[in-house]
């Protein structure tokens, strides 16, 4: 009962900012409006025992990802009008009758039998705590977890040298 | 499709989970295929990715198992190169082809 309560005190908001990210009008009110998106997840990511998720959540979406998205907004002072432009009413009406579409055909699947059987038996050391997590990624998961920084290395090389070959001109 | 009962709708399960990352990811495609602003669409962009997130720590939680929720950090780690990059990208689209218009954006037609 109590998790049904938070259930959708989370998740209603949620759904309410991201169409108003979808559809608002102007781009700051969209990337606060992903903030609102992005606090409701996290929140829902320690109901699922996710903690240390939940945290970089708020750590690298809200503070990192979201204050980039701020700036370049700012930086390129968008105005209103000529960015609300969306497409052809009937480009938009397929658009939305195909993500109709896909949202039918996902409920079906995940409300099917199969998939609400999935409880399985409690095993230890599976909650998301710190220690669990950086005990499997420094074990289990260390390959990939080198492998994402080179990633990282790549966007950083990337990002400096699509904004130096802007400079240089 | 039949409607959910009351108590289906108070016992929350992982199903309901589920739906909400559904919605949440139909959402984001809605904004994908109508917003025509490069940096919209990489903000629904990032819907979907947290979309996909929330079924994977769902995942998790219903398997027991943490590799549901290793994976939604490298997704976030991913999900933030990817900005980063995309943002570069967008900035040098104003400043050199004066449009944030992906209509408009013909570079690599022809």
């Amino acid at each position: 009962m109590t998790e049904a309560v938070f259930f959708y005190l989370f998740t209603i908001p949620m759904m309410a900012a991201a169409l108003s990210v979808v559809f608002n009008r102007r781009p700051i009110y969209s990337v606060l409006s992903l903030l609102v998106v992005m606090f409701c997840l996290a929140s829902l990511f320690i109901m699922l025992g996710a903690y240390f998720v939940a945290a970089l959540q708020v750590l690298l979406y809200a503070g990192a990802v979201l204050v980039l998205f701020l700036f370049v907004v700012m930086l390129l002072n968008l105005e209103p009008d000529n960015l609300a432009r969306m497409r052809l009413s009937t480009l938009r009406g397929i658009g939305t009758i195909a993500a109709a579409f896909l949202l039918f055909h996902l409920v079906r699947i995940l409300t099917a039998p199969a998939a609400s059987g999935i409880a399985a038996t409690a095993r230890p050391g599976a909650d998301g705590t710190v220690e669990n997590i950086g005990r499997a990624l420094f074990t289990t998961y260390v390959l990939p977890f080198e492998l994402i920084s080179f990633l990282i290395l790549a966007a950083i090389i990337g990002a400096v040298t699509l904004s130096k070959q802007q400079s240089d001109r | 499709m039949p409607l959910p009962s009351a108590s289906a709708m108070l016992t929350i399960g992982p199903t309901h989970y589920l739906l909400a990352s559904a919605i949440l990811f139909v959402i984001g495609l809605i904004g994908i295929m109508t917003r025509r602003n490069v940096i919209m669409i990489l903000l629904c962009i990032e819907i979907m990715f947290n979309a996909a997130n929330l079924a994977f720590i769902t995942y998790a939680r219903a398997w027991h198992d943490l590799g549901g929720q290793i994976t939604v950090f490298f997704i976030i780690i991913v999900a933030a190169a990817e900005v980063t990059v995309g943002l570069a990208i967008a900035v040098l689209l104003s400043r050199q082809l004066k449009t944030l218009n992906a209509d408009e954006i013909r570079l690599l037609k022809w």
